[in-house]
């Protein structure tokens, strides 16, 4: 396999252990900090919410900062700089675990992979098919700003870089430090004896309070519904053209 | 324009509704000049098919003439005439590439549904159900075709409406039941069901080469109808079925047996009343009579073959039977645009003339009477076309 170093924008330098840790540790933090209201409670909001974002991601800034990097790349011989590239450090992996809306769907098209690849990788196109989103835009290379549809017309915004890239194998993305809300994810794909399968990995950690509320529920009641339909329209348009419908045809209804 | 809607069980009426408009760069949109009633759409008038909604416009079988067509479409043009399969296909998913158009995977916008009950969606289907598309059906004066593309099938002038509309769905319907049985030169196939699919089961299974047909069913005129098509008939409510089929066969039981009865049989044994309680008090969803005796007469290794409608569960299915003597089941909706250049070439060459079946012909505004008729087996009724133009 074939890897180009200016595919990988993003750099991970936790390991995996400890990413798991740290997911475990800061969905537990954010635990704590739902249930109690007070300041320690949301100072604990705090804590678990990096945490979470340094799990799920494999990046510390402390660890930037200090020159560490304990990724398990760097220490299998890696790619020199620690970059996400090892079939290993697979963005499904770095997503394990953790609290929060959590979903893993895939579907098989009958398109070719790089057709599917391209199509995903330009941003723009997902609210296309994902009817969560109002729309995505690309600032700059690698960051993206998204704005989805929360209940009663309450937009949650926020904006993402693209944290591991492997041109017609993966794209994985995560929010920005700072953003409303904590998300990440990744789709990956590959070839198969159907077509080519699209597997995706979403999460979305729902800080407290409304917007809280708001974020929990854009995927509705039933989250990996919500994902297999959008895998479903993603399906649709690429293979037929066009996404079914009915609205609009006559009927005798009353 | 007018459309036979369902309003609820055994309630049709034929209602003013908009005209279908162009939804989709695939759609078309067809002006019917006929359509039929199809033994299946006597499963929703009794309500045994869930998911329907009061103003649901009916029909699957129809045929006419292209009247707009959508941007996405370059082959089909206004004033084509057309035959439409009543599986929606959208040609292009992996199902749809290996001729099983009836389990199109992009066809049905509520599949989530069909999930719910299946596992997995097939395709979405005319008039039947939202379960299975919620798309308006044919029953009407207009209808919108989506993947225009793919299903509408151009019909030579020279043939008549009543020669080609059967290819919509009963005639590829039989010739797949019969097909389905993988019939040796020679073999016998038993027909439980002299409606429209399976008269066209016992002419399919001769174009395929069987020796002997022998139907089942109870009706005198369909009865006569499957003797003219070159049956040997046996009346269904006659208790001794399986031991006749034995004897005509010499001890060994039909090559393959074909329920084209479906959900709502009727039968001479005690089974049929259990079956009829169960599912009048919602315990079960399917009748069961039909499939039992085809499984329970077919010989050793044979072939059970179900074009029949199921919907649900079924109760006291003999597969044990199934099982130890080694059948092989095969069963599903229709791939009926794999069969139709196969089928109008049938027609050409006047090997079969599917207008043979119909018994009715009558208005749009006829469908409410029409279709109780038909259910209750009246008038002589076997098939019926409307004209809604």
């Amino acid at each position: 396999m074939a890897f180009a170093a200016t595919n990988y924008v993003e750099r991970v330098n936790v390991g995996r252990v400890e990413r798991w840790l740290s997911m475990a540790a800061g969905g537990a933090l954010a635990a704590y900090a739902l249930k109690r209201r007070e300041k320690p409670g949301g100072a604990a909001a705090i804590a678990g919410a990096a945490l979470l974002y340094r799990g799920a991601t494999g990046h510390c800034d402390l660890y930037q900062v200090l020159g560490i990097n304990r990724s398990d790349a760097r220490r299998n011989g890696g790619y020199g700089t620690g970059v996400i590239a090892d079939r290993g450090s697979d963005t499904r992996a770095q997503l394990g675990g953790g609290r929060g809306i959590h979903v893993e769907e895939s579907v098989t098209i009958n398109r070719p992979l790089s057709e599917l690849y391209r199509f995903w990788r330009n941003f723009e196109n997902l609210p296309k098919f994902m009817n969560h989103l109002d729309s995505v835009a690309v600032r700059e290379e690698g960051i993206s700003h998204w704005v989805a549809k929360g209940p009663a017309g309450m937009q949650v915004e926020w904006d993402a870089r693209i944290i591991n890239e492997v041109e017609n194998k993966v794209i994985g993305w995560q929010s920005l430090e700072g953003s409303m809300i904590s998300t990440a994810g990744s789709v990956n794909f590959d070839e198969d004896l159907h077509g080519t399968r699209v597997s995706v990995h979403l999460q979305y950690n729902p800080p407290g309070g409304k917007l809280g509320a708001a974020v929990a529920k854009l995927f509705g009641e039933e989250p990996n519904q919500t994902i297999r339909e959008e895998l479903r329209r993603f399906k649709q348009l690429m293979e037929a053209g066009e996404i079914p419908t009915t609205t609009g045809q006559p009927s005798g209804r009353r | 324009m007018k459309a036979v809607c369902w309003e609820g069980r055994e309630k049709i009426n034929v209602e003013t509704v908009p005209d279908p408009t162009l939804l989709n760069p695939r759609d078309a949109i067809v002006r019917v000049t006929s359509t039929a009633i199809c033994g299946s759409d006597l499963h929703l008038y009794d309500g045994f098919i869930p998911t329907m909604q009061a103003g649901d416009i009916l029909g699957h079988e129809f045929m006419g003439v292209v009247e707009e067509v959508g941007r996405g479409l370059t082959d089909l043009q206004k004033g084509d005439r057309v035959i439409v399969p009543f599986p929606i296909a959208c040609g292009r998913c992996f199902f749809c590439t290996h001729d099983l158009y009836s389990c199109c995977d992009n066809s049905n916008p509520n599949a989530w549904m069909a999930e719910k009950f299946y596992g997995y969606s097939a395709a979405g289907l005319f008039g039947y159900s939202h379960m299975l598309g919620g798309y308006a059906g044919g029953q009407a004066e207009y209808v919108r075709v989506p993947f225009a593309d793919v299903g509408p099938f151009k019909i030579p002038e020279h043939l008549t409406d009543e020669q080609v509309l059967f290819l919509t769905d009963i005639f590829p319907t039989g010739f797949m039941a019969a097909e389905n049985c993988n019939i040796q030169h020679g073999d016998t196939v038993a027909v439980w069901g002299c409606g429209p699919v399976g008269q066209f089961a016992i002419r399919s299974a001769f174009l395929l080469g069987a020796g002997r047909v022998i139907a089942i069913d109870t009706v005198p005129e369909r009865v006569m109808m499957a003797n003219q098509g070159g049956a040997e008939t046996l009346d269904s409510m006659d208790p001794d079925v399986f031991f006749k089929l034995r004897y005509m066969t010499g001890g060994i039981g039909p090559d393959s047996c074909i329920d084209a009865v479906g959900m709502e049989a009727h039968g001479p044994h005690l089974d049929y009343v259990y079956d009829k309680i169960k599912t009048m008090t919602m315990l079960a969803t399917d009748r069961v009579s039909a499939l039992r005796k085809a499984i329970h007469s077919c010989r050793k290794g044979g072939t059970v073959s179900v074009p029949g409608v199921y919907g649900g569960l079924l109760d006291k299915l003999p597969f044990g039977a199934a099982m130890n003597k080694g059948l092989t089941i095969k069963t599903g909706q229709t791939h009926v645009h794999k069969y139709l250049p196969r089928l109008l070439r049938y027609i050409e060459s006047r090997a079969i003339d599917p207008s043979f079946v119909v018994t009715h012909r009558v208005s749009l505004e006829e469908a409410p009477r029409m279709y109780r008729t038909f259910r209750d087996k009246k008038e002589g009724c076997i098939k019926v076309v409307m004209k809604p133009h």
